[in-house]
């Protein structure tokens, strides 16, 4: 069992946990994930490290409540406790000085870019973040983004707080400039990052993206998180998350997240019509 | 001389059309009689060929004589000094290719069924006794502390000999549960997990700590083990990543390996979805590639899911399938249909990434293989396509790399395991032995546990060197 140490509502519907798992804490670099089970009866699913602390023996994670797994992960708080947190999954992201690398988020992928962000300014590049969200009421962290990146971007879709637009159009905006981009990193939901790849390719930037398939035990077994990158059959969990941008087959990729739609949708009306109303 | 007894007491079972849509066991277990009267068959041979048979040595003659004899707890006494895991291994283990092959009685078509009787004594000990644990007497600590990588079979074994040696052990298992292909593979109709768990629980009561949600090679490698404290690390893994066909149309919605689908129903219970949140798919029609136990296991998983129609697709003929002739039956008895000598050439997408049919095409057998067994030749010209909602890929497994990869100076081949001597489980790399699948490739339950019994004994050996 592992202990939820703190809890935060970021914003409606993104909640922050700090877990105790100093074995976890120990070993976590940017770009890795967890697997989770939240109780006896609950599935297996991979969150992404928010950030650590290995003094402490904490990891960071944030998520959306999307569906019964993540409603019933957010019924729990400080003092409560998850029943599985293993990891760190996946392979690091790979942190080098590349010159000048743009960090792209979306939505609450901020909460996983930050690490790889700070880490890549930590390795002497120049970092230029783009934070992108549906609203002003869902950006959090952009203070926290800010202060690992040289200069800092932030949309929103509906125009309600900075600038108007999707995370692309900086994106390209700052490709059409000439300014060496030596690296891009693009993190958030699968269609984002697939634009963010396709912005990105008549420039010839390398673009990391983190996939994020289902996935059952996270290390290897099952081959639930098969992706086809440059014609080849990759199991997400092994092999990345990361992966060439470029190379992705965005078609299968959205097609095997769309698997048990209707078991999903299934799970989640029974949880709510028992749990729902507590929320 | 006594006239020789040939009629082997049959093992009571399930009827078909039951136990084709429930998840209960299938073999329901001898009575107290029917042990008895199998038991009375025991010629008692002075040679004991039987012993020769197992892999991990049980004095097989002895807990038969005891069991004879009436006495039960004997029986459990004698079975436990070489055997940890009797409740699986008398369901789980090819005993007609092992002690019962070697049994004098093998000749006359008519071998004692040794499996059943181990069975019998685990599970009576299961039910009379309460505390499995109530007899063991600890021996005195040696101060040495030993990690064990993986808790399936061949792990579980090394720790509990080694803790019966007085070593300190510890089990490091990557899942959230312990007991590896025994929780997550073989199925509950099959192998009942309580009976998984109950064995677990012994070798937690021999002294063995049991650490779980600990991938070794992320959470901790092996270098970091043998440098804090553990003097030697035992390497089984099991043989984890499951492998593909290679051909177009794998990655369809739908196609499962057979490692994905048995850990669904298996390990995250499935098959009491949405009581528990993991779901399955099956839907009418279910297609099985391959013909070893796993595969028998995913058709007859699919059956009870609720499927109405389960195939069975094997390159070969039914002769040359490495699964158990007793599960093949149970499968056939089950409503299983077997295409033979068929192989798939791809997958066909209904256009919205769902996977609704396989091309097949016919095969011939030509000249003997490296395995000895007939090559399977396509016969040109023999395609057709065959509709299907769901298809399980059941062709074996490839040691995972995570330890490999994380591991300093650990040989491996090129088929990706761990070079392991054979007779003591030595690996290239000082204080590291290795056991189970990560050695052979995919094998047996029994098989990985002589394993873990050989590299405990050699553990011990240099231990206390």
């Amino acid at each position: 069992m592992y202990k939820i140490l703190l809890r935060q509502n970021l914003v409606p519907d993104i909640h922050l946990f700090k877990v105790a798992a100093p074995n976890v804490a120990k070993k976590a670099q940017a770009g890795q994930f967890v697997v989770i089970r939240v109780d006896e009866k609950g599935e297996r699913i991979p969150l992404t490290i928010a950030d650590w602390d290995r003094e402490e023996g904490s990891i960071t994670i944030v998520f959306m409540e999307v569906g019964t797994t993540t409603h019933r992960l957010a019924l729990l708080g400080a003092g409560d406790f998850i029943a599985d947190f293993i990891g760190p999954l996946g392979l690091p992201t790979h942190i080098e000085k590349f010159g000048t690398v743009v960090c792209v988020a979306g939505g609450f992928a901020v909460a996983t870019i930050m690490p790889i962000a700070r880490a890549m300014r930590m390795a002497g590049n120049q970092v230029i973040s783009i934070m992108g969200a549906r609203s002003k009421a869902l950006i959090f962290w952009e203070d926290k983004l800010r202060s690992v990146s040289d200069q800092l971007i932030v949309t929103t879709d509906d125009g309600s707080y900075a600038r108007q637009g999707l995370v692309t159009a900086p994106l390209k905006e700052l490709l059409e400039t000439g300014e060496k981009i030596d690296r891009v990193i693009a993190i958030g939901p699968s269609i984002m990052m697939k634009f963010c790849a396709k912005t990105t390719q008549p420039f010839g930037v390398k673009t990391i993206v983190s996939l994020n398939p289902i996935m059952v035990d996270g290390t290897g077994m099952c081959g639930c998180c098969r992706v086809s990158v440059g014609g080849v059959t990759k199991f997400t969990c092994v092999d990345g998350p990361d992966f060439d941008g470029h190379q992705v087959d965005w078609d299968l990729l959205f097609a095997r997240q769309r698997i048990y739609l209707d078991e999903e949708k299934h799970s989640f009306e029974q949880w709510q019509s028992q749990y729902g109303n507590r929320s | 001389m006594p006239k020789l007894n040939l009629s082997r007491v049959p093992m009571p079972k399930q009827a078909p059309s039951l136990r084709a849509r429930n998840f209960n066991e299938v073999a329901l277990g001898y009575a107290a009689e029917q042990a008895q009267a199998e038991a009375n068959r025991c010629l008692q041979c002075p040679k004991h060929p039987c012993i020769d048979g197992c892999p991990v040595e049980i004095d097989i003659p002895g807990f038969i004589k005891a069991i004879r004899d009436g006495d039960m707890p004997g029986a459990v006494k004698i079975l436990k000094d070489k055997n940890s895991l009797p409740g699986v291994c008398g369901r789980v283990c090819p005993q007609e290719t092992q002690c019962e092959a070697t049994c004098s009685l093998a000749k006359k078509e008519a071998p004692i069924a040794i499996g059943r009787l181990e069975r019998y004594v685990a599970d009576w000990e299961r039910t009379n006794t309460g505390t499995i644990s109530s007899s063991i007497i600890r021996p005195a600590l040696t101060g040495k502390r030993v990690a064990v990588v993986g808790s399936g079979p061949a792990s579980l074994t090394a720790a509990a000999d080694l803790a019966k040696l007085g070593h300190s052990v510890t089990v490091f298992e990557a899942l959230h549960v312990a007991g590896g292909v025994l929780m997550y593979g073989i199925p509950e109709f099959r192998l009942p997990k309580d009976i998984v768990q109950a064995e677990v629980g012994y070798v937690a009561s021999l002294g063995v700590e049991l650490e779980l949600n600990w991938v070794v090679g992320k959470t901790i490698t092996v270098d970091e083990l043998l440098s804090n404290g553990y003097r030697a690390v035992f390497l089984a893994p099991g043989a984890g990543a499951p492998l593909f066909l290679n051909i177009p149309g794998e990655n369809l919605n739908g196609i499962y390996s057979a490692n994905e689908f048995l850990t669904r129903v298996n390990l995250m219970k499935a098959y009491r979805f949405p009581e528990y949140d993991t779901p399955v798919k099956v839907g009418r029609k279910v297609a099985v590639i391959g013909g070893g136990n796993v595969a028998m296991d995913s058709a007859r998983c699919a059956l009870r899911l609720g499927a109405d129609e389960v195939y069975i697709i094997y390159r070969r003929a039914e002769v040359e399938m490495p699964a158990r002739r007793e599960e093949v039956e149970n499968a056939r008895e089950e409503g299983i249909q077997f295409r033979l000598l068929t192989n798939p050439k791809r997958f066909i997408d209904d256009e919205s990434g769902q996977v609704k049919a396989i091309e097949l095409y016919e095969m011939e057998l030509g000249e003997p293989d490296d395995s000895g067994r007939r090559r399977p030749v396509p016969k040109p010209g023999t395609e057709y396509i065959f509709e299907v909602d769901v298809v399980i890929v059941a062709l074996g497994t490839r040691p995972n790399p995570i330890i490999p990869s994380t591991t300093k100076d650990l040989v491996t081949t090129s088929e990706g395991t761990i070079v392991t001597d054979e007779s003591t489980g030595r690996t290239s790399k000082p204080r590291v032995w290795c056991g189970g699948d990560m050695a052979t490739g995919a094998a047996t339950v029994i098989s990985a546990m002589g394993a873990g019994k050989r590299a405990a004994a050699d553990i011990d050996k240099y231990l206390r060197g």
